[in-house]
């Protein structure tokens, strides 16, 4: 990794800024070296004051404030009109949840089934594949509606679906207009909006799950709500975007006819970014798929209860086939959008024989019509019918990471020492053990030194923030292991984000692992780490890194991917090695990539804080789950919330000055894994 | 399995959902009308006495145990509708007040949850505390049985700082690593070390899961290992364990967190429920009042549950059948 990836700025330096940049006459990466050698002296002989370390189950009177807060709006739960209105409205969610339930995933009292059986949902479903998206993807979604029943899970599959689809429903009807506005404001309104969307993004969703449950109350509607609160950013920020990029001339053309901005909105801006907008729904269902196994914490249906309750009794098969289940809806909603905008597209410019379409759809409607009514009538066809596939699988991946882990347990101990005791502990001891005003200093000066004056200001205002909010030492715990794993994560990206752009092949086999890497539940995989390398900090940022890398990956893909052939062919033709084509034409043109990859790495690493603190990482994900865990502790969970919020966005202004003093793409759509989770 | 499992968790159409699987699985392409007609007969039959039991389920193998136990003699013997719910514990209480909660079958002890809800602790009065489950929660500080077997005198804390060195890990920062648990629990080892001068540093595991696979794993590949723990918890039966002495429990020593310097007491487990439903006439507020099993009955369902791979309605209708006896005393 050169400067260009703008790598995350190693712990650096102390006190003010060594001298701004002057007109280059050092890169930048020599000045962040000079800021951490720097930080390293005064380190050696400040060590261990002033780190402001609180313990585990230690907190300040501002977390009692917190939780005192939380209390009094608890006490305040039958008289309080927000809360009154509030549950009205989880009402009405968890009665069109059950409602939908009731109609094609569990009995009907007194119907021993529901209404429409599997064989009527699976039919239904894949007709509506075939009217939006065509024959393949009614394929793709019959085999995927199928492998629910035949694994053994289709009431929870269905439940997931449904959940899903309350919840997107409900975040494009808040979200459009929202998007609108993003689209139409001016840049400061953009920013706010932003900010806003930034913070919802980073919140670890253990922080506001319990007041999710004091407003909403338990069960579906508060999983529709905890789902919809992470599932609306994407869709607002990528509409947004495709409605600010509607080009400018379009609009003058079009206003000179004399038009009202309502009609702009919905003859010009609307339809032009209608493709942008597909996409960001499209975002937002993947996001709503991944909050499954948070829902199932507060008894939302669908697939994480198994999952969660497999965890419980250390039962890593009977995580693994829900869990890849989830991963098969995932796939299957992402192709099917993806592939019903660009059918509609083909429909829009009028390449499709309408009435060739309308026969085959009727035609294909009579068997649908008959599937209805057998599920509907015979038991097997209503309900599907048990078999102990899904048990065989999840007993053959039990024996399978048994023998695994006592093949491999032991082997790979050399490999988290030397993680732990190379990167890890050396880069905590300056970090955490500088006293707090050093280590402010040092990651203010980075910050300038890689984003200059834009940088610095977010930079100060959440470096206050943190240490503000009392958990100085924790948060640079946590800053620190999202640091290394971000360094692992862009290694396998540099590595395997090569090999994919270089071979078709390999692209096409690790796509799909890719895929399977960003939607399975971190909750199916944590276990066989923890075996492997027992509860610390390696174990976390292992399972972070597994999150984490394939959007680096795709993303490194894509950036080489993209390198104009015409520029390789020129290198070649100079007779360059594969090595040298590599290093001084694909990366060094692919650098846009580059440090989005490292930008989102990060984030992502991040946001995986909290599984860390479920597995010995302690630190910020500890104080979150203790808060979820604990009501006394409330208060430390929030500030520790606040405080990863603080972090990410620090992080994300810090690198996206960084990326913009580069002037790369800058291109908002691909924030986190968009297109390229596309295929 | 599992898809009944779910199905009967949507406790409103749980009759349905016996009779479903009973016939479904006996007669395979049955009509599905005959048995919705046999079921609204039952459900005129059945007397409306019991209504609804929402019954929580905090994650953990011996909760879920006692839970399905006394919802499954609810649903059977008493002809409740039982609702069960997967929670964690702070979202159970608050649930007590909203009617989405009834029961909580196994309380730890949540000082500062009684103190919000229940009454005579001064709370809003949603909760009220039923009395002791007859199990009892023993918590403490355990090696792996290897470890007991090789160093016996490793039983005894004064000798713990011989040996500190050996339980050093990339965690621990030079110190022996004591493994805390899961944030749920009731937790003082870092008091405790600090003020019995022992070189140990607490590293949280932060996940019951993470705890129960590095006591596997430390027996299996005898690694040291010392660390939080409890019984009564199902994987005593598959791994061996040792409990090691800490100086005695005595009345008051834990009043002062920061100052604890003794083992933990046993705690026997509480039922606690809804303050409005323990004041209907539904018959399962007697059944809950009563109920009262050992240590050794929630091990063995939860044996059933994880050894065997029971759905927990299985293997609570199994001890049910098994106990009768117990039960009727139950339901008197």
């Amino acid at each position: 990794m050169t400067t260009a990836v703008a790598t995350p700025p190693q712990p650096a330096a102390v006190e003010p800024p060594p001298a701004p940049p002057e007109p280059r006459t050092l890169p930048r990466w020599a000045w962040a070296l000079v800021v951490v050698g720097v930080w390293i002296v005064v380190w050696s002989f400040t060590k261990g004051q002033d780190t402001l370390a609180l313990g585990a189950r230690e907190h300040t009177d501002l977390h009692n404030e917190f939780t005192e807060f939380r209390d009094a709006v608890l006490a305040s739960r039958d008289t309080n009109p927000i809360i009154q209105f509030t549950y009205q409205l989880g009402s009405w969610f968890t009665s069109a949840v059950e409602w939908l339930q009731r109609m094609i995933s569990i009995p009907d009292f007194p119907r021993p089934v529901p209404q429409i059986g599997w064989i009527g949902v699976t039919a239904v479903a894949t007709w509506v594949g075939l009217a939006v998206a065509g024959w393949r993807i009614a394929v793709l979604v019959a085999l995927s509606f199928f492998s629910f029943g035949l694994f053994g899970y289709w009431s929870d599959s269905i439940d997931l679906l449904i959940v899903t689809f309350v919840a997107v429903s409900v975040a494009i009807l808040v979200g459009m207009p929202l998007a609108v506005l993003l689209g139409t404001t001016n840049r400061a309104g953009a920013s706010v909006i932003n900010t806003v969307l930034d913070i919802f993004q980073t919140m670890p969703t253990f922080v506001y799950l319990l007041p999710i449950v004091l407003f909403f109350g338990i069960g579906a509607s508060a999983a529709v709500v905890c789902t919809l609160i992470y599932a609306l950013p994407p869709l607002i920020r990528i509409a947004g975007h495709g409605i600010r990029s509607v080009s400018g001339m379009t609009i003058e053309a079009t206003d000179s006819a004399g038009q009202t901005s309502w009609q702009r909105l919905r003859k010009v801006q609307l339809p032009m970014a209608r493709k942008t907008i597909v996409v960001g729904v499209n975002q937002t269902i993947m996001a709503a798929l991944s909050m499954a196994t948070i829902a199932a914490y507060v008894d939302g249906p669908g697939l994480g209860g198994p999952v969660l309750s497999a965890l419980s009794k250390n039962d890593v098969g009977g995580a693994f086939v829900p869990g890849m289940l989830i991963v098969v809806m995932a796939v299957m909603l992402d192709r099917s959008t993806t592939a019903a905008s660009e059918a509609s597209e083909k429909a829009a410019r009028g390449r499709i024989d309408l009435r060739k379409r309308r026969i085959v759809l009727a035609a294909a409607a009579v068997p649908v019509v008959v599937a209805l009514w057998a599920s509907r009538t015979y038991t097997d066809l209503a309900e599907f019918p048990e078999n102990d596939l899904g048990s065989s699988i999840a007993d053959g991946v039990n024996r399978f990471v048994d023998w695994f882990i006592d093949v491999f347990g032991g082997v790979t101990e050399w490999f988290k020492d030397l993680i732990t005791y190379g990167l890890l502990n050396p880069m905590q001891d300056l970090l955490a053990e500088s006293p707090w005003y050093v280590s402010a200093a040092g990651i203010l000066a980075l910050a300038f030194v890689f984003g200059g004056l834009r940088a610095l200001v977010p930079a100060v205002i959440c470096v206050y923030g943190i240490w503000f909010f009392d958990l100085w030492h924790d948060a640079m715990i946590t800053l620190n292991m999202t640091l290394v794993g971000t360094v692992l994560v862009m290694v396998l990206a540099l590595i395997f984000g090569v090999l994919m752009a270089r071979s078709r092949y390999v692209d096409l086999l690790l796509r799909p692992v890719l895929d399977a890497g960003q939607t399975i539940p971190p909750f199916v995989y944590l276990i066989p780490i923890l075996a492997l390398f027992g509860p610390s900090r390696f174990t976390a940022i292992l399972a972070g890194v597994i999150y984490a890398a394939p959007v680096a990956i795709k993303l490194v893909a894509d950036g080489v991917g993209g390198v104009s052939s015409t520029t390789v062919e020129a290198s070649r033709s100079t007779g360059a090695t594969t090595w040298q084509e590599i290093t001084k034409v694909q990366l060094p043109m692919a650098r846009g990539s580059l440090v989005l990859a490292a930008n989102q790495g990060l984030l992502y690493m991040l946001s995986m804080a909290v599984i860390g603190g479920l597995v010995g990482a302690g630190a910020l994900g500890y104080d979150i789950v203790l808060g979820f865990s604990r009501s006394e502790e409330w208060g430390k969970g929030a500030c520790a919330g606040i405080t990863i919020v603080l972090i990410g966005i620090m992080i994300d202004r810090v690198a996206r000055a960084a990326a913009d003093k580069e002037s790369v793409t800058h291109d908002p759509t691909r924030r986190p894994w968009w297109r390229s989770a596309m295929g | 399995m599992r898809n009944t499992r779910n199905r009967w968790r949507r406790g409103t159409r749980a009759v349905a959902a016996v009779a479903c699987l009973a016939l479904a699985t006996a007669c395979g392409g049955g009509s599905i009308d005959e048995e919705t007609q046999a079921n609204e007969e039952q459900a005129g039959a059945a007397g409306g006495e019991c209504g609804d039991l929402n019954m929580a389920v905090n994650p953990w193998v011996g909760y879920e145990a006692s839970a399905y136990v006394v919802g499954e003699v609810a649903r059977e013997q008493l002809g409740c509708t039982v609702n069960y719910k997967d929670l964690k514990e702070d979202v159970s209480w608050q649930g007590f007040g909203t009617g989405e909660v009834d029961v909580v079958i196994e309380d730890w002890g949540h000082p500062d949850l009684e103190k919000k809800f229940v009454a005579e602790k001064g709370g809003d009065g949603s909760a009220t505390d039923f009395g002791e489950n007859g199990n009892v929660g023993i918590i403490g500080w355990y090696v792996p049985g290897w470890l007991a077997e090789e160093h016996p005198d490793i039983l005894d804390y004064n000798n713990l700082n011989e040996y500190a060195s050996e339980f050093e890990t990339s965690e621990s920062g030079g110190k022996g690593q004591f493994l805390g648990s899961d944030p749920s629990y009731v937790q003082f080892d870092e008091a405790i070390i600090d003020n019995l001068g022992l070189d140990f540093k607490v590293v949280f595991s932060g996940g019951e899961a993470a705890t129960i696979t590095a006591f596997e794993q430390a027996q299996e590949t005898k690694d040291w290992l010392i660390g939080y723990f409890w019984e009564p918890q199902y994987i005593h039966a598959e791994v061996p364990m040792e409990q090691v002495e800490l100086p005695p429990y005595e009345d008051g020593c834990q009043d002062d967190p920061a100052k604890v310097a003794c083992d933990y007491p046993e705690t026997p487990l509480k039922k606690f429920v809804s303050t409005e439903w323990a004041e209907s006439d539904s018959t399962a507020v007697g059944l809950v009042q009563n109920f009262e099993w050992t240590n050794d009955d929630q091990n063995q369902v939860a044996a059933y549950i994880t050894s065997d791979k029971m759905s927990p309605e299985d293997a609570a209708a199994k001890w049910i059948s098994d106990n009768q006896d117990v039960v009727d005393g139950w339901l008197q």
